[in-house]
């Protein structure tokens, strides 16, 4: 869906090792500098040397809400990249391409696309130049301005010394040149950005950055791809902010660990994808009964088991909700935007200390790793709320885990004087003694039941309300929640512009559900269809289970890869020429450019030895 | 000195009557005191298992968590607040056997803490199974053939782990393991202090009388716990002899001592305002 003028799409391909995030990173910035909106998402494998990556840069004078589904320039790092999307470029775009590594026939790209070898040996003298002089030849192709390009350069090799940093901005000069030498203008320009130099960042950062905003102090967690990024975000941050970064045994630990820390009065946070989870989830009860606030982030990637470790799904939304064995509140949120991934962090504190109890922010590989320009987020006021604590003893006898109308205890820290306390996970009274091994009270039992349980009013009560997005009285409503929010908002927007009617109902806040709210939305709606990251639709069964309304048409995606915005405006636009009587399931599928046949056997890694990355 | 009675609490444990975990509990109550510990300043966390139950038993705050994972919560709790004595208490199923990672781990990490493990040698509260320390070709409840895996030698562990106060109590020698208690606690570092806390209805094999035959005092024979070789011996021990006493002692830099948030601020992190300053210039590194 490419506006010419007001955006464009590029792809840099290459094996694992070829340097294709940071170039693409570069790239990005470059851009977001130019005061273009920008969205990157990468598409990579398991592996550190080899197999295939390909990232998607895309960049707007307007709000870019994905990676798209169109490429105008592709950089091509092997071989392989060439043969996959060669023919995909648009015409009018361009083809650029290290001439060292191998050598393309014109009749192998699209018609109007240009072929720009690049000889990077002759021009930079190394080849561990060729990133940055194809970078060079894409800005002159694409005909942005090189300033902001030679400024990250600067930037990024400031640590390794001037002679890397004139390098790599004469293999950049170099890439410029030949290009204008030998390139022809391009077909496909985008009008001036705006000058205004928009943040960048990923979904796994700004939860990140969230957490630090609300006072997260310690961060416990075990490796595990997509959320090893949040570790690594939070620890470079770790000295300068004062917030305790520590790596685990293992993920029973992570959770454990930022319960002993909640437990104290720490504002604590963990991090792991669906099998690191899995582990959790005893202690996410253990949080529940022991009343401690925690924050779990879960980012997830596709499954079952260890799945595809580098890529996305929304297949664990019935794990977290299922997470721990009996009844207790939990929390979970799913931030559909960046924004939304910083504010929400911040409310998950506030809500795990104020109602005592574990809150999930769930987020996948998609949100988690893109890379995305956000208009700038609330730093100025955060607003703090702790909850109910006592800070000494007020000789009345206190009661941890007193019955309260709100079920919410007021809640000691360890350390104060003359309040001191057990918190167990045996069920107990409201002393804190426990009552589960020798006279087992069942009235005592069903009180302190009620009175955790009376906790979910509380924390619904503080939920905002789902809202609709775009018209109303439409024809058809997306519905969703997490992640696939903007590729949403792209296609009813495409659709609207067509003259359909469509809007798009997508949750963030899943629980405690907000039956009433979502049942008055979706009992507005003519025809519904959800868009869902998963094989079994587990949001359709979550509404259809705490509202009794069935969505009617479904579009799923469980390959591994971002619903592109194409693959929901067709859909959509069946449906709403056909308006069929029953339900329509349909699953999509992205086309990496592989054959049909294609044998990983015969099809060795590209590239040096592959390792594999988790 | 404090008074033994500031921490006893308010309820009257339900353990066996005999039962080895009675002279522990007694023991951690006589040490507390002896150091002049606030019991409001003294976190005791414990997982799952008759052991287990020692918080709810004693006065000084608790944290009663799940079945084998003490430490990581303690762990936690210790980092979270470095003004708080963090003790962590459980059985050998809880900590050599669901919780023997953690245990590993925790022992590397040299965090200031003390570890307290009631070891009976069988699962007491699931009425009597095999556990990691129950000796070879015993009989219990789920091996009626006798066990076929060695037991654990948790000293051993602990030793080649890099615990820096490594010592093993009998329930029987109340004072001397208080003693041992007092010098845990008193350490600076992962100390682990295992006891030999005999389980009177479940194990008919490893007795009050059994033990008392056996046990000897690694003082009595003038054992030096600065000898890391000789404690690694002393761990292998095991049948006519078994020593009890102090293994080992060494003073390597704490986990809090090295950790990079801590060693810049020494305030608990649990009493640091949660305002932050640097928002502003993490926003700039996002441009």
């Amino acid at each position: 869906m490419t506006h010419p003028q007001t955006e464009l799409t590029v792809w840099i391909g290459g094996a694992a090792g070829d340097g294709i995030a940071s170039a693409g990173e570069s790239f990005a910035q470059a851009c977001s500098r130019l005061g273009y909106h920008v969205f990157a998402y990468n598409s990579y494998q398991s592996v550190i040397r080899g197999g295939h990556v390909c990232m998607h840069v895309r960049i707007g004078t307007h709000k870019v809400y994905t990676q798209g589904d169109e490429l105008d320039y592709l950089i091509a790092l092997n071989a392989d990249s060439f043969q996959r999307y060669a023919t995909r470029v648009m015409p009018g775009g361009a083809i650029l391409y290290n001439t060292d590594k191998f050598k393309a026939q014109p009749e192998q790209a699209g018609k109007d696309v240009q072929l720009m070898g690049l000889p990077v040996m002759e021009l930079a003298g190394n080849q561990l130049m060729q990133n940055t002089a194809l970078l060079g030849a894409l800005i002159q192709v694409i005909g942005l301005n090189p300033a902001t390009t030679r400024e990250l350069i600067q930037e990024r090799f400031t640590k390794k010394g001037e002679p890397i940093i004139k390098a790599n901005l004469d293999a950049f000069d170099k890439g410029m040149e030949h290009a204008k030498r030998n390139g022809r203008p391009s077909g496909i320009r985008v009008g001036p950005g705006d000058g205004k130099r928009r943040p960048l960042a990923g979904g796994n950062p700004m939860v990140g950055f969230g957490a630090l905003a609300a006072g997260c102090r310690f961060y416990s967690a075990y490796p595990m791809t997509p959320a090893s990024s949040l570790l690594h975000w939070l620890v470079k941050y770790a000295t300068t902010t004062g917030l305790l970064v520590k790596q685990c045994e293992d993920e029973i630990s992570a959770l454990n660990m930022a319960i002993g820390a909640g437990h104290v009065g720490v504002r604590a946070m963990t991090g792991t994808s669906g099998g690191g989870f899995a582990l959790m989830t005893e202690a996410v009860g253990e949080a529940g009964m022991t009343e401690t606030p925690v924050v779990i982030v879960e980012a997830m990637r596709g499954g079952p088991s260890t799945g595809l470790p580098t890529k996305t799904e929304q297949g664990d939304l019935f794990q977290i909700l299922g997470a721990s064995q009996g009844e207790f509140p939990k929390v979970i949120l799913a931030p559909r935007t960046l924004q939304e991934c910083y504010d929400m962090a911040i409310h998950a504190f506030n809500l795990a200390e104020k109602y005592q109890c574990p809150v999930l922010i769930a987020t996948d590989l998609y949100l988690a790793e893109r890379l995305e320009t956000f208009e700038g987020v609330n730093i100025s006021k955060i607003p703090i709320e702790r909850g109910e604590l006592v800070t000494q003893a007020n000789g009345n006898g206190y009661r941890r885990f007193a019955v309260t109308p709100s079920g919410v205890s007021p809640r000691a820290l360890p350390g104060t004087a003359g309040t001191v306390y057990t918190a167990a996970t045996d069920e107990h009274d409201e002393d804190g003694i426990v009552i589960s091994d020798v006279f087992t009270n069942p009235p005592v039992r069903k009180k302190m039941m009620e009175k955790r349980m009376r906790k979910i009013e509380g924390i619904l009560s503080e939920l905002p309300a789902p809202q609709l997005d775009g018209p109303a009285n439409v024809e058809l409503t997306l519905v969703g929640w997490g992640s696939t929010y903007q590729v949403m908002l792209e296609a009813m927007e495409a659709l609207n512009r067509e003259g359909f009617q469509v809007n798009v109902l997508c949750l963030r806040y899943l629980w405690p559900f907000q039956t009433a709210a979502v049942s008055r939305l979706l009992s507005s709606c003519k025809m519904t269809m959800s868009v869902e990251g998963n094989y079994t639709g587990q949001l359709v069964r979550l509404i259809r289970m705490e509202t009794g309304i069935s969505i009617q048409h479904h579009l799923r995606k469980y390959d591994g890869e971002p619903f592109e915005p194409r693959q929901v405006i067709e859909q959509a636009r069946m449906l709403l020429k056909t308006k069929p009587k029953g339900s329509v399931v349909a699953a999509v599928v992205s086309d990496e450019g592989l054959p049909p046949d294609f044998s990983p056997i015969e099809n060795p890694a590209i590239g040096a030895e592959a390792t594999r990355q988790h | 000195m404090a008074q033994v009675k500031e921490y006893v609490g308010k309820v009257k444990p339900d353990w066996c009557p005999g039962c080895g975990d009675f002279g522990v509990l007694n023991a951690l109550q006589r040490a507390l005191a002896e150091l002049d510990i606030a019991p409001h300043n003294v976190l005791i966390v414990s997982g799952i298992g008759c052991s287990s139950n020692l918080p709810g038993f004693i006065h000084a705050y608790g944290f009663h968590g799940l079945h084998g994972r003490s430490l990581p919560v303690a762990s936690g709790a210790r980092l979270g607040n470095t003004d708080l004595t963090v003790i962590a208490t459980g059985g050998d199923g809880d900590g050599y056997g669901i919780g023997v990672g953690h245990f590993v781990h925790t022992c590397r990490r040299n965090l200031n803490m003390t570890y307290i493990v009631m070891d009976n040698q069988v699962y007491g509260l699931t009425t009597g199974q095999a556990s990691p320390t129950t000796e070879k070709d015993i009989r219990t409840k789920s091996t009626p053939e006798g066990t076929i895996e060695l037991a654990l030698n948790p000293i051993a562990l602990a030793l080649s782990c890099g615990a820096t106060y490594v010592a093993r109590g009998f329930s029987g020698e109340n004072l001397h393991l208080a003693q041992l208690m007092k010098g845990a606690i008193e350490h600076k570092g992962f100390a682990l202090v295992d006891v030999f806390s005999p389980c009177v209805t479940y194990n008919k094999h490893n007795t009050y009388p059994w033990f008392r035959e056996r046990v000897y005092k690694l003082e009595d024979k003038h054992h030096d716990p600065a000898d890391f070789r000789l404690a690694m011996e002393r761990a292998f021990e095991w049948g006519a002899e078994i020593p009890i006493g102090l293994f080992y002692k060494v003073d390597r830099p704490t986990y809090e001592d090295e950790e990079p948030t801590l060693r810049r601020n020494g305030t608990p992190l649990a009493k640091q305002p949660l305002e932050r300053p640097e928002l502003a210039a993490i926003m700039e590194d996002f441009i």
